[in-house]
Protein backbone atom coordinates (compact mmCIF):
# COMPACT_ATOMS: atom_id res chain seq x y z
CA UNK A 1 0.00 0.00 0.00
CA UNK A 2 2.75 2.39 0.97
CA UNK A 3 4.65 1.36 -2.13
CA UNK A 4 1.62 2.01 -4.32
CA UNK A 5 1.14 5.49 -2.89
CA UNK A 6 4.81 6.19 -3.42
CA UNK A 7 4.55 5.02 -7.03
CA UNK A 8 1.60 7.29 -7.78
CA UNK A 9 3.38 10.18 -6.09
CA UNK A 10 6.46 9.55 -8.21
CA UNK A 11 4.35 9.56 -11.38
CA UNK A 12 2.69 12.81 -10.36
CA UNK A 13 6.08 14.38 -9.68
CA UNK A 14 7.33 13.38 -13.12
CA UNK A 15 4.07 14.71 -14.58
CA UNK A 16 4.63 18.08 -12.91
CA UNK A 17 8.26 18.17 -14.03
CA UNK A 18 7.27 17.41 -17.62
CA UNK A 19 4.56 20.07 -17.64
CA UNK A 20 6.96 22.60 -16.14
CA UNK A 21 9.47 21.78 -18.88
CA UNK A 22 6.86 22.12 -21.61
CA UNK A 23 5.63 25.49 -20.36
CA UNK A 24 9.21 26.75 -20.00
CA UNK A 25 10.09 25.59 -23.50
CA UNK A 26 7.01 27.21 -24.97
CA UNK A 27 7.69 30.46 -23.12
CA UNK A 28 11.35 30.62 -24.03
CA UNK A 29 10.99 29.47 -27.65
CA UNK A 30 9.47 32.83 -28.51
CA UNK A 31 12.88 34.35 -27.77
CA UNK A 32 14.29 32.36 -30.67
CA UNK A 33 12.19 34.19 -33.25
CA UNK A 34 14.72 35.75 -35.61
CA UNK A 35 14.52 39.52 -35.55
CA UNK A 36 11.84 41.50 -33.78
CA UNK A 37 8.36 39.94 -33.33
CA UNK A 38 6.75 43.39 -33.47
CA UNK A 39 8.22 44.03 -36.93
CA UNK A 40 7.31 40.53 -38.05
CA UNK A 41 3.69 41.10 -37.14
CA UNK A 42 3.13 44.77 -37.93
CA UNK A 43 5.24 44.73 -41.10
CA UNK A 44 8.13 46.90 -42.23
CA UNK A 45 5.89 49.93 -42.79
CA UNK A 46 4.83 50.23 -39.15
CA UNK A 47 6.13 53.28 -37.34
CA UNK A 48 8.41 52.97 -34.34
CA UNK A 49 5.55 54.27 -32.20
CA UNK A 50 3.24 51.48 -33.31
CA UNK A 51 5.89 48.93 -32.58
CA UNK A 52 6.56 50.27 -29.10
CA UNK A 53 2.87 50.27 -28.37
CA UNK A 54 2.57 46.69 -29.59
CA UNK A 55 5.48 45.55 -27.44
CA UNK A 56 4.05 47.28 -24.40
CA UNK A 57 0.64 45.75 -24.91
CA UNK A 58 1.90 42.20 -25.11
CA UNK A 59 4.62 42.62 -22.52
CA UNK A 60 7.38 42.18 -25.09
CA UNK A 61 9.22 45.24 -23.72
CA UNK A 62 9.93 43.44 -20.48
CA UNK A 63 13.01 41.31 -19.86
CA UNK A 64 12.65 37.75 -21.12
CA UNK A 65 14.04 35.85 -18.17
CA UNK A 66 15.43 36.23 -14.65
CA UNK A 67 18.72 37.46 -16.06
CA UNK A 68 20.00 38.68 -19.37
CA UNK A 69 23.41 38.98 -20.93
CA UNK A 70 24.48 41.93 -23.00
CA UNK A 71 28.17 42.51 -23.63
CA UNK A 72 27.72 46.24 -24.36
CA UNK A 73 25.69 47.01 -21.25
CA UNK A 74 28.17 45.47 -18.87
CA UNK A 75 27.55 41.73 -19.09
CA UNK A 76 25.16 39.83 -16.89
CA UNK A 77 22.13 41.68 -15.54
CA UNK A 78 19.72 40.41 -12.92
CA UNK A 79 16.03 41.28 -13.33
CA UNK A 80 14.45 39.30 -10.53
CA UNK A 81 10.86 38.13 -10.81
CA UNK A 82 10.04 41.09 -13.04
CA UNK A 83 10.23 39.17 -16.32
CA UNK A 84 8.14 37.63 -19.10
CA UNK A 85 8.76 34.07 -18.00
CA UNK A 86 7.15 34.78 -14.63
CA UNK A 87 4.43 36.86 -16.34
CA UNK A 88 3.42 33.91 -18.50
CA UNK A 89 3.29 31.54 -15.52
CA UNK A 90 1.26 33.99 -13.43
CA UNK A 91 -1.28 34.49 -16.20
CA UNK A 92 -1.41 30.77 -16.94
CA UNK A 93 -2.28 29.94 -13.34
CA UNK A 94 -5.24 32.31 -13.72
CA UNK A 95 -6.27 30.45 -16.88
CA UNK A 96 -5.07 33.24 -19.15
CA UNK A 97 -2.86 32.56 -22.15
CA UNK A 98 -2.59 36.11 -23.35
CA UNK A 99 -4.18 37.75 -26.35
CA UNK A 100 -3.71 36.81 -29.98
CA UNK A 101 -1.12 39.05 -31.67
CA UNK A 102 -3.32 39.24 -34.75
CA UNK A 103 -6.96 39.29 -33.73
CA UNK A 104 -6.54 40.54 -30.15
CA UNK A 105 -8.95 37.86 -28.93
CA UNK A 106 -8.02 35.87 -25.82
CA UNK A 107 -6.02 32.79 -26.85
CA UNK A 108 -8.00 30.61 -24.42
CA UNK A 109 -11.22 31.55 -26.22
CA UNK A 110 -9.75 30.70 -29.65
CA UNK A 111 -8.50 27.36 -28.39
CA UNK A 112 -11.73 26.40 -26.66
CA UNK A 113 -13.68 27.10 -29.84
CA UNK A 114 -11.56 24.48 -31.66
CA UNK A 115 -10.84 21.94 -28.95
CA UNK A 116 -14.03 19.91 -29.36
CA UNK A 117 -13.45 19.30 -33.06
CA UNK A 118 -10.00 17.84 -32.42
CA UNK A 119 -11.18 15.56 -29.61
CA UNK A 120 -14.10 14.43 -31.78
CA UNK A 121 -11.71 13.60 -34.63
CA UNK A 122 -9.29 11.72 -32.36
CA UNK A 123 -12.05 9.64 -30.79
CA UNK A 124 -13.60 8.87 -34.18
CA UNK A 125 -10.18 7.75 -35.43
CA UNK A 126 -9.78 5.53 -32.38
CA UNK A 127 -13.18 4.00 -33.07
CA UNK A 128 -12.34 3.36 -36.72
CA UNK A 129 -9.03 1.78 -35.75
CA UNK A 130 -10.67 -0.64 -33.31
CA UNK A 131 -13.42 -1.45 -35.78
CA UNK A 132 -10.85 -2.48 -38.38
CA UNK A 133 -8.25 -4.04 -36.11
CA UNK A 134 -10.25 -6.50 -34.03
CA UNK A 135 -11.75 -8.60 -36.83
CA UNK A 136 -8.55 -8.48 -38.90
CA UNK A 137 -6.35 -9.31 -35.91
CA UNK A 138 -8.57 -12.24 -34.92
CA UNK A 139 -8.60 -13.46 -38.51
CA UNK A 140 -4.81 -13.34 -38.69
CA UNK A 141 -4.33 -14.90 -35.25
CA UNK A 142 -6.67 -17.82 -35.82
CA UNK A 143 -5.12 -18.50 -39.23
CA UNK A 144 -1.57 -18.27 -37.96
CA UNK A 145 1.05 -19.25 -40.50
CA UNK A 146 -1.35 -19.52 -43.44
CA UNK A 147 -1.30 -17.22 -46.43
CA UNK A 148 -4.11 -15.07 -44.99
CA UNK A 149 -1.96 -14.33 -41.94
CA UNK A 150 1.07 -13.40 -44.05
CA UNK A 151 -1.03 -11.24 -46.35
CA UNK A 152 -2.59 -9.41 -43.40
CA UNK A 153 0.78 -8.80 -41.75
CA UNK A 154 2.16 -7.26 -44.96
CA UNK A 155 -0.95 -5.08 -45.23
CA UNK A 156 -0.42 -4.02 -41.60
CA UNK A 157 3.22 -3.10 -42.20
CA UNK A 158 2.27 -1.10 -45.29
CA UNK A 159 -0.45 0.62 -43.25
CA UNK A 160 2.02 1.61 -40.55
CA UNK A 161 4.42 3.01 -43.14
CA UNK A 162 1.84 5.02 -45.06
CA UNK A 163 1.78 8.55 -43.65
CA UNK A 164 -1.54 10.35 -43.30
CA UNK A 165 -0.56 13.01 -45.83
CA UNK A 166 -0.26 10.25 -48.43
CA UNK A 167 -3.43 8.37 -47.46
CA UNK A 168 -5.49 11.56 -47.05
CA UNK A 169 -5.11 13.01 -50.56
CA UNK A 170 -5.51 9.47 -51.93
CA UNK A 171 -8.87 9.14 -50.14
CA UNK A 172 -9.93 12.57 -51.37
CA UNK A 173 -9.03 11.52 -54.90
CA UNK A 174 -10.93 8.22 -54.72
CA UNK A 175 -13.99 9.11 -52.61
CA UNK A 176 -14.51 12.79 -53.36
CA UNK A 177 -13.09 13.42 -56.83
CA UNK A 178 -13.51 10.06 -58.52
CA UNK A 179 -16.57 8.49 -56.89
CA UNK A 180 -18.06 11.72 -55.57
CA UNK A 181 -19.46 10.04 -52.45
CA UNK A 182 -18.04 12.30 -49.75
CA UNK A 183 -17.04 15.91 -49.21
CA UNK A 184 -13.34 16.54 -49.85
CA UNK A 185 -12.91 18.81 -46.84
CA UNK A 186 -14.53 20.85 -44.10
CA UNK A 187 -16.88 19.94 -41.28
CA UNK A 188 -20.50 19.99 -42.40
CA UNK A 189 -22.73 16.93 -42.08
CA UNK A 190 -22.03 13.77 -40.12
CA UNK A 191 -20.41 12.18 -43.16
CA UNK A 192 -17.60 14.74 -43.35
CA UNK A 193 -15.80 13.10 -40.43
CA UNK A 194 -15.47 9.74 -42.23
CA UNK A 195 -12.46 10.51 -44.40
CA UNK A 196 -10.44 12.38 -41.73
CA UNK A 197 -11.19 9.70 -39.13
CA UNK A 198 -10.15 6.84 -41.41
CA UNK A 199 -7.02 8.73 -42.47
CA UNK A 200 -5.98 9.44 -38.90
CA UNK A 201 -6.91 5.97 -37.68
CA UNK A 202 -5.29 3.99 -40.50
CA UNK A 203 -1.80 3.70 -39.01
CA UNK A 204 -3.22 2.90 -35.59
CA UNK A 205 -5.49 0.20 -37.00
CA UNK A 206 -2.46 -1.43 -38.61
CA UNK A 207 -0.56 -1.33 -35.33
CA UNK A 208 -3.55 -2.69 -33.40
CA UNK A 209 -4.10 -5.50 -35.90
CA UNK A 210 -0.58 -6.74 -35.14
CA UNK A 211 -1.23 -6.50 -31.41
CA UNK A 212 -4.60 -8.27 -31.51
CA UNK A 213 -3.02 -11.00 -33.62
CA UNK A 214 -0.18 -11.76 -31.23
CA UNK A 215 -2.53 -11.46 -28.26
CA UNK A 216 -4.95 -13.98 -29.81
CA UNK A 217 -2.11 -16.39 -30.61
CA UNK A 218 -0.83 -16.17 -27.07
CA UNK A 219 -4.23 -16.71 -25.46
CA UNK A 220 -5.12 -19.62 -27.78
CA UNK A 221 -2.33 -21.60 -26.16
CA UNK A 222 -3.79 -21.20 -22.65
CA UNK A 223 -5.41 -24.01 -20.67
CA UNK A 224 -8.79 -22.35 -20.41
CA UNK A 225 -9.11 -22.45 -24.19
CA UNK A 226 -8.61 -26.21 -24.15
CA UNK A 227 -11.23 -26.50 -21.43
CA UNK A 228 -13.69 -24.39 -23.38
CA UNK A 229 -13.15 -26.47 -26.49
CA UNK A 230 -13.40 -29.69 -24.49
CA UNK A 231 -16.80 -28.80 -23.17
CA UNK A 232 -17.96 -28.54 -26.72
CA UNK A 233 -18.12 -24.79 -27.34
CA UNK A 234 -18.00 -23.71 -30.95
CA UNK A 235 -14.74 -22.15 -32.15
CA UNK A 236 -16.51 -18.82 -32.66
CA UNK A 237 -17.63 -18.68 -29.03
CA UNK A 238 -14.19 -19.71 -27.81
CA UNK A 239 -12.48 -16.95 -29.76
CA UNK A 240 -14.94 -14.12 -29.31
CA UNK A 241 -16.16 -14.86 -25.78
CA UNK A 242 -13.07 -16.21 -24.07
CA UNK A 243 -9.92 -15.36 -25.96
CA UNK A 244 -10.80 -11.79 -26.91
CA UNK A 245 -11.85 -10.88 -23.39
CA UNK A 246 -8.41 -11.69 -22.05
CA UNK A 247 -6.50 -10.77 -25.13
CA UNK A 248 -7.80 -7.22 -25.29
CA UNK A 249 -6.22 -6.04 -22.02
CA UNK A 250 -2.85 -5.08 -23.54
CA UNK A 251 -4.67 -3.64 -26.55
CA UNK A 252 -6.67 -1.30 -24.32
CA UNK A 253 -3.48 0.19 -22.91
CA UNK A 254 -2.04 0.84 -26.31
CA UNK A 255 -5.33 2.49 -27.22
CA UNK A 256 -4.99 4.96 -24.37
CA UNK A 257 -1.39 5.72 -25.18
CA UNK A 258 -2.27 6.13 -28.83
CA UNK A 259 -4.96 8.69 -28.07
CA UNK A 260 -2.09 11.07 -27.37
CA UNK A 261 -0.38 10.16 -30.63
CA UNK A 262 -3.66 10.74 -32.46
CA UNK A 263 -3.94 14.22 -30.97
CA UNK A 264 -0.52 15.12 -32.32
CA UNK A 265 -1.18 13.38 -35.63
CA UNK A 266 -4.43 15.30 -35.95
CA UNK A 267 -2.39 18.39 -36.83
CA UNK A 268 -1.60 16.98 -40.27
CA UNK A 269 -4.99 15.35 -40.82
CA UNK A 270 -6.79 18.58 -39.95
CA UNK A 271 -4.63 20.42 -42.46
CA UNK A 272 -5.41 17.88 -45.20
CA UNK A 273 -9.18 17.97 -44.68
CA UNK A 274 -9.51 21.54 -43.48
CA UNK A 275 -10.98 20.15 -40.27
CA UNK A 276 -11.44 23.14 -37.94
CA UNK A 277 -9.59 21.81 -34.88
CA UNK A 278 -6.57 22.81 -32.82
CA UNK A 279 -4.09 21.59 -35.41
CA UNK A 280 -5.51 23.79 -38.13
CA UNK A 281 -5.60 26.71 -35.68
CA UNK A 282 -1.93 26.10 -34.88
CA UNK A 283 -0.74 25.73 -38.48
CA UNK A 284 -2.91 28.21 -40.38
CA UNK A 285 -3.77 30.92 -37.87
CA UNK A 286 -0.77 30.53 -35.56
CA UNK A 287 2.32 29.64 -37.56
CA UNK A 288 1.00 30.82 -40.92
CA UNK A 289 0.24 34.31 -39.63
CA UNK A 290 3.14 34.42 -37.16
CA UNK A 291 0.76 34.79 -34.25
CA UNK A 292 3.32 33.59 -31.73
CA UNK A 293 1.06 34.00 -28.71
CA UNK A 294 -1.47 31.70 -30.33
CA UNK A 295 1.27 29.19 -31.25
CA UNK A 296 2.37 29.11 -27.61
CA UNK A 297 -1.17 28.40 -26.46
CA UNK A 298 -1.85 25.68 -29.04
CA UNK A 299 1.43 23.85 -28.42
CA UNK A 300 0.82 24.03 -24.70
CA UNK A 301 -2.74 22.72 -24.84
CA UNK A 302 -1.96 19.91 -27.30
CA UNK A 303 1.02 18.68 -25.30
CA UNK A 304 -0.69 18.91 -21.92
CA UNK A 305 -3.68 16.96 -23.30
CA UNK A 306 -1.25 14.39 -24.67
CA UNK A 307 0.64 14.08 -21.40
CA UNK A 308 -2.60 13.90 -19.46
CA UNK A 309 -4.07 11.14 -21.67
CA UNK A 310 -0.90 9.08 -21.26
CA UNK A 311 -0.78 9.42 -17.49
CA UNK A 312 -4.45 8.57 -17.02
CA UNK A 313 -4.07 5.49 -19.24
CA UNK A 314 -1.07 4.37 -17.28
CA UNK A 315 -2.82 4.70 -13.93
CA UNK A 316 -6.02 3.07 -15.23
CA UNK A 317 -4.09 0.19 -16.68
CA UNK A 318 -2.50 -0.53 -13.33
CA UNK A 319 -5.98 -0.77 -11.82
CA UNK A 320 -7.44 -2.85 -14.63
CA UNK A 321 -4.93 -5.65 -14.75
CA UNK A 322 -4.52 -7.39 -11.39
CA UNK A 323 -1.27 -8.97 -12.54
CA UNK A 324 0.36 -5.57 -12.77
CA UNK A 325 -1.23 -4.28 -9.61
CA UNK A 326 0.38 -7.10 -7.65
CA UNK A 327 3.82 -6.87 -9.18
CA UNK B 1 17.93 -11.74 -43.41
CA UNK B 2 14.31 -12.10 -44.47
CA UNK B 3 13.18 -11.35 -47.99
CA UNK B 4 11.40 -8.12 -47.14
CA UNK B 5 14.57 -6.73 -45.56
CA UNK B 6 16.59 -7.64 -48.67
CA UNK B 7 13.95 -5.95 -50.83
CA UNK B 8 14.18 -2.88 -48.59
CA UNK B 9 17.97 -2.85 -48.89
CA UNK B 10 17.85 -3.15 -52.68
CA UNK B 11 15.36 -0.28 -52.85
CA UNK B 12 17.54 1.89 -50.61
CA UNK B 13 20.64 1.20 -52.72
CA UNK B 14 18.75 2.07 -55.91
CA UNK B 15 17.33 5.21 -54.32
CA UNK B 16 20.79 6.29 -53.20
CA UNK B 17 22.09 5.83 -56.75
CA UNK B 18 19.18 7.88 -58.08
CA UNK B 19 19.99 10.63 -55.58
CA UNK B 20 23.70 10.62 -56.42
CA UNK B 21 23.15 10.58 -60.18
CA UNK B 22 20.14 12.92 -60.14
CA UNK B 23 21.59 15.40 -62.68
CA UNK B 24 22.20 12.56 -65.16
CA UNK B 25 18.83 10.87 -64.60
CA UNK B 26 16.51 13.89 -64.52
CA UNK B 27 15.07 14.70 -67.93
CA UNK B 28 14.04 18.29 -67.24
CA UNK B 29 15.00 21.32 -65.17
CA UNK B 30 13.24 20.80 -61.80
CA UNK B 31 12.26 24.45 -61.43
CA UNK B 32 11.24 25.14 -65.03
CA UNK B 33 7.54 25.96 -65.14
CA UNK B 34 5.72 25.76 -68.45
CA UNK B 35 2.17 27.04 -68.48
CA UNK B 36 1.57 25.49 -71.88
CA UNK B 37 2.32 22.04 -70.46
CA UNK B 38 0.24 21.96 -67.28
CA UNK B 39 -1.46 18.81 -65.95
CA UNK B 40 -0.01 16.61 -68.70
CA UNK B 41 -0.49 12.85 -68.26
CA UNK B 42 2.59 10.62 -68.44
CA UNK B 43 3.97 10.26 -71.97
CA UNK B 44 7.30 9.77 -73.74
CA UNK B 45 8.43 13.35 -73.10
CA UNK B 46 7.29 13.64 -69.46
CA UNK B 47 7.62 10.09 -68.09
CA UNK B 48 5.48 10.80 -65.05
CA UNK B 49 3.52 13.74 -66.44
CA UNK B 50 3.59 17.35 -65.27
CA UNK B 51 2.13 19.23 -62.30
CA UNK B 52 -0.08 22.33 -61.95
CA UNK B 53 2.66 24.66 -63.20
CA UNK B 54 3.93 22.37 -65.94
CA UNK B 55 7.00 21.10 -64.08
CA UNK B 56 8.24 17.61 -64.89
CA UNK B 57 7.12 15.26 -62.06
CA UNK B 58 9.76 12.60 -62.80
CA UNK B 59 12.69 15.01 -62.54
CA UNK B 60 11.30 16.53 -59.36
CA UNK B 61 10.85 13.17 -57.67
CA UNK B 62 14.41 12.22 -58.65
CA UNK B 63 15.81 15.41 -57.11
CA UNK B 64 13.48 14.99 -54.14
CA UNK B 65 15.36 11.80 -53.24
CA UNK B 66 18.41 13.99 -52.63
CA UNK B 67 16.58 16.16 -50.11
CA UNK B 68 15.00 13.21 -48.29
CA UNK B 69 18.20 11.20 -48.02
CA UNK B 70 20.35 14.21 -47.16
CA UNK B 71 18.07 15.28 -44.33
CA UNK B 72 17.74 11.67 -43.18
CA UNK B 73 21.49 11.00 -43.18
CA UNK B 74 22.44 14.23 -41.41
CA UNK B 75 19.70 13.82 -38.80
CA UNK B 76 20.58 10.17 -38.15
CA UNK B 77 24.33 10.87 -38.00
CA UNK B 78 24.07 13.85 -35.68
CA UNK B 79 21.43 12.38 -33.38
CA UNK B 80 23.26 9.04 -33.27
CA UNK B 81 26.55 10.65 -32.22
CA UNK B 82 24.95 12.92 -29.61
CA UNK B 83 22.53 10.26 -28.36
CA UNK B 84 25.22 7.59 -28.15
CA UNK B 85 27.54 9.88 -26.21
CA UNK B 86 24.85 10.92 -23.73
CA UNK B 87 23.52 7.38 -23.34
CA UNK B 88 27.02 5.99 -22.85
CA UNK B 89 27.93 8.57 -20.21
CA UNK B 90 24.66 8.01 -18.34
CA UNK B 91 25.01 4.24 -18.39
CA UNK B 92 28.73 4.20 -17.63
CA UNK B 93 28.92 6.69 -14.79
CA UNK B 94 25.44 6.21 -13.31
CA UNK B 95 24.79 8.39 -10.27
CA UNK B 96 23.35 11.88 -10.75
CA UNK B 97 24.28 12.00 -14.45
CA UNK B 98 22.09 8.98 -15.03
CA UNK B 99 19.34 10.33 -12.86
CA UNK B 100 19.19 13.55 -14.89
CA UNK B 101 19.37 11.78 -18.25
CA UNK B 102 17.16 8.73 -17.76
CA UNK B 103 15.02 10.01 -14.90
CA UNK B 104 14.29 13.46 -16.31
CA UNK B 105 15.30 13.90 -19.97
CA UNK B 106 13.98 10.53 -21.17
CA UNK B 107 10.68 11.08 -19.38
CA UNK B 108 10.26 14.57 -20.78
CA UNK B 109 10.99 13.50 -24.34
CA UNK B 110 8.81 10.40 -24.05
CA UNK B 111 5.92 12.38 -22.63
CA UNK B 112 6.06 14.98 -25.38
CA UNK B 113 4.86 14.31 -28.93
CA UNK B 114 8.02 14.52 -31.06
CA UNK B 115 6.35 15.94 -34.15
CA UNK B 116 4.75 18.73 -32.10
CA UNK B 117 8.12 19.71 -30.63
CA UNK B 118 9.63 19.85 -34.11
CA UNK B 119 6.66 21.91 -35.35
CA UNK B 120 6.98 24.29 -32.39
CA UNK B 121 10.71 24.78 -32.94
CA UNK B 122 10.35 25.46 -36.64
CA UNK B 123 7.38 27.75 -35.93
CA UNK B 124 9.56 30.05 -33.88
CA UNK B 125 12.88 29.62 -35.71
CA UNK B 126 11.34 29.95 -39.16
CA UNK B 127 11.28 27.39 -42.00
CA UNK B 128 14.41 26.19 -43.77
CA UNK B 129 16.32 22.99 -44.30
CA UNK B 130 18.95 23.56 -41.60
CA UNK B 131 16.42 24.56 -38.96
CA UNK B 132 14.40 21.51 -39.91
CA UNK B 133 17.48 19.31 -39.42
CA UNK B 134 18.14 20.95 -36.06
CA UNK B 135 14.57 20.33 -34.90
CA UNK B 136 14.68 16.69 -35.99
CA UNK B 137 17.99 16.15 -34.17
CA UNK B 138 16.55 17.63 -30.99
CA UNK B 139 13.78 15.02 -31.02
CA UNK B 140 15.94 12.27 -32.56
CA UNK B 141 18.82 11.76 -30.13
CA UNK B 142 16.68 10.22 -27.36
CA UNK B 143 16.17 6.90 -29.14
CA UNK B 144 19.91 6.34 -29.52
CA UNK B 145 20.61 7.43 -25.96
CA UNK B 146 18.10 4.91 -24.60
CA UNK B 147 19.51 2.06 -26.68
CA UNK B 148 23.09 2.96 -25.80
CA UNK B 149 22.41 3.35 -22.09
CA UNK B 150 20.76 -0.07 -21.97
CA UNK B 151 23.65 -1.67 -23.82
CA UNK B 152 26.28 -0.06 -21.61
CA UNK B 153 24.48 -1.19 -18.47
CA UNK B 154 24.47 -4.73 -19.86
CA UNK B 155 28.00 -4.90 -21.26
CA UNK B 156 29.56 -3.07 -18.30
CA UNK B 157 29.14 -6.15 -16.14
CA UNK B 158 30.68 -8.61 -18.61
CA UNK B 159 33.82 -10.42 -17.46
CA UNK B 160 36.10 -8.99 -20.11
CA UNK B 161 35.18 -5.42 -19.15
CA UNK B 162 35.79 -6.21 -15.49
CA UNK B 163 39.10 -7.77 -16.53
CA UNK B 164 40.10 -4.66 -18.49
CA UNK B 165 39.22 -2.52 -15.51
CA UNK B 166 41.26 -4.76 -13.21
CA UNK B 167 44.20 -4.37 -15.58
CA UNK B 168 43.98 -0.64 -15.03
CA UNK B 169 42.45 0.51 -18.34
CA UNK B 170 41.21 4.09 -18.32
CA UNK B 171 37.49 4.92 -18.52
CA UNK B 172 37.62 6.20 -22.10
CA UNK B 173 39.50 3.10 -23.24
CA UNK B 174 36.92 0.81 -21.63
CA UNK B 175 34.12 2.83 -23.23
CA UNK B 176 35.53 3.04 -26.75
CA UNK B 177 37.46 -0.21 -27.09
CA UNK B 178 35.41 -2.60 -25.02
CA UNK B 179 31.87 -1.35 -24.63
CA UNK B 180 31.09 0.60 -27.80
CA UNK B 181 31.85 -2.20 -30.31
CA UNK B 182 29.50 -4.45 -28.38
CA UNK B 183 26.70 -1.92 -28.53
CA UNK B 184 26.92 -1.18 -32.26
CA UNK B 185 24.38 -3.74 -33.44
CA UNK B 186 21.26 -2.33 -31.79
CA UNK B 187 22.44 1.14 -32.81
CA UNK B 188 22.44 0.06 -36.47
CA UNK B 189 18.85 -1.13 -36.11
CA UNK B 190 17.94 2.14 -34.45
CA UNK B 191 19.64 4.08 -37.25
CA UNK B 192 17.67 2.25 -39.93
CA UNK B 193 14.37 2.90 -38.18
CA UNK B 194 15.62 6.45 -37.52
CA UNK B 195 16.10 7.02 -41.25
CA UNK B 196 12.47 6.02 -41.81
CA UNK B 197 11.41 8.43 -39.06
CA UNK B 198 13.53 11.30 -40.36
CA UNK B 199 12.36 10.91 -43.97
CA UNK B 200 8.78 10.83 -42.71
CA UNK B 201 9.21 13.87 -40.44
CA UNK B 202 10.91 15.87 -43.18
CA UNK B 203 8.04 15.14 -45.53
CA UNK B 204 5.45 15.91 -42.82
CA UNK B 205 6.97 19.27 -41.94
CA UNK B 206 7.53 20.21 -45.57
CA UNK B 207 3.94 19.21 -46.28
CA UNK B 208 2.79 21.59 -43.53
CA UNK B 209 4.94 24.31 -45.07
CA UNK B 210 7.36 24.22 -42.14
CA UNK B 211 10.24 22.33 -43.66
CA UNK B 212 12.05 22.72 -46.94
CA UNK B 213 10.55 25.83 -48.53
CA UNK B 214 9.05 25.58 -52.02
CA UNK B 215 9.87 25.48 -54.88
CA UNK B 216 12.47 22.94 -53.76
CA UNK B 217 11.34 19.49 -54.95
CA UNK B 218 10.90 17.95 -51.50
CA UNK B 219 8.40 15.10 -51.69
CA UNK B 220 6.36 16.67 -48.90
CA UNK B 221 6.21 19.98 -50.80
CA UNK B 222 5.22 18.19 -54.01
CA UNK B 223 2.36 16.43 -52.22
CA UNK B 224 1.15 19.66 -50.68
CA UNK B 225 1.22 21.42 -54.06
CA UNK B 226 -0.72 18.63 -55.77
CA UNK B 227 -3.57 18.08 -53.32
CA UNK B 228 -5.95 20.83 -54.43
CA UNK B 229 -9.11 19.59 -56.13
CA UNK B 230 -8.23 20.87 -59.61
CA UNK B 231 -4.88 19.09 -59.63
CA UNK B 232 -6.43 15.93 -58.16
CA UNK B 233 -8.99 15.98 -60.93
CA UNK B 234 -6.71 16.79 -63.85
CA UNK B 235 -3.38 15.29 -62.77
CA UNK B 236 -3.71 12.78 -59.91
CA UNK B 237 -0.22 11.47 -60.75
CA UNK B 238 1.30 14.70 -59.42
CA UNK B 239 0.03 13.59 -55.96
CA UNK B 240 0.42 9.82 -56.39
CA UNK B 241 4.06 9.84 -57.46
CA UNK B 242 5.60 11.72 -54.50
CA UNK B 243 3.18 9.90 -52.17
CA UNK B 244 4.42 6.55 -53.44
CA UNK B 245 8.04 7.73 -53.16
CA UNK B 246 7.59 8.67 -49.49
CA UNK B 247 5.68 5.49 -48.65
CA UNK B 248 8.17 3.18 -50.40
CA UNK B 249 11.20 4.85 -48.82
CA UNK B 250 9.74 4.72 -45.32
CA UNK B 251 8.62 1.13 -45.89
CA UNK B 252 12.08 0.13 -47.16
CA UNK B 253 13.88 1.53 -44.10
CA UNK B 254 11.29 -0.04 -41.77
CA UNK B 255 11.64 -3.45 -43.49
CA UNK B 256 15.42 -3.19 -43.29
CA UNK B 257 15.35 -2.16 -39.63
CA UNK B 258 12.94 -4.94 -38.65
CA UNK B 259 14.95 -7.48 -40.65
CA UNK B 260 18.24 -6.36 -39.12
CA UNK B 261 16.81 -6.60 -35.64
CA UNK B 262 15.73 -10.18 -36.24
CA UNK B 263 19.01 -11.04 -37.93
CA UNK B 264 21.26 -9.52 -35.30
CA UNK B 265 19.31 -10.91 -32.37
CA UNK B 266 19.15 -14.69 -32.80
CA UNK B 267 16.59 -15.01 -30.01
CA UNK B 268 14.11 -13.09 -32.12
CA UNK B 269 14.81 -15.08 -35.27
CA UNK B 270 11.74 -17.02 -36.28
CA UNK B 271 11.60 -20.63 -37.56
Amino acid sequence: MKRKAFDILRRLLILLLVIWTVVSLVTLLIEMVPGDPATAILGEQATEEMRTQFRQKHGLDRPAFFFSYNAEEGGLRWHGADNRYVDYWRALLRGDMGRSFRTDRPVVELILSRYGATIQLALAALFVAVLIAIPLGVLAGTNRGRWLDSALSVVALVGISLPSFVIGPLFIYVFAVWLGWLDPSGRFGWSSIILPAVTLGAALSALLTRMVRSSVIEELGEDYVRTARAKGLGERTVVYKHVLKNGLIPVVTVLGLQLGVLLAGAIITEKIFNWPGLGLLLVDEGIGKRDYRLVQGCVLVISVTYIFANTVTDLLYRRLDPRIRVS
Amino acid sequence: MNRLAIAGLVFIVLLSLVALLAPAIATHDVGATNLAARYLPPDSKHWLGTDATGRDVFSRVVYGARISLRVGLVVVAVSAVIGTAIGALAGFYGGWVDRVVSGYLFNVFLAFPGLLLAIAMVAFLGAGINKLILALCVIGWVGYARVMRGQVLKVREYDFVQAARALGARDWRILFVHILPNAVQPLIVQASLGMAGAVLSEASLSFLGLGVPPPAPSWGVMLEEARDLTTLQLAPHAMLVPGAAIALTVLAFNFLGDGLREYLDPRQRRR
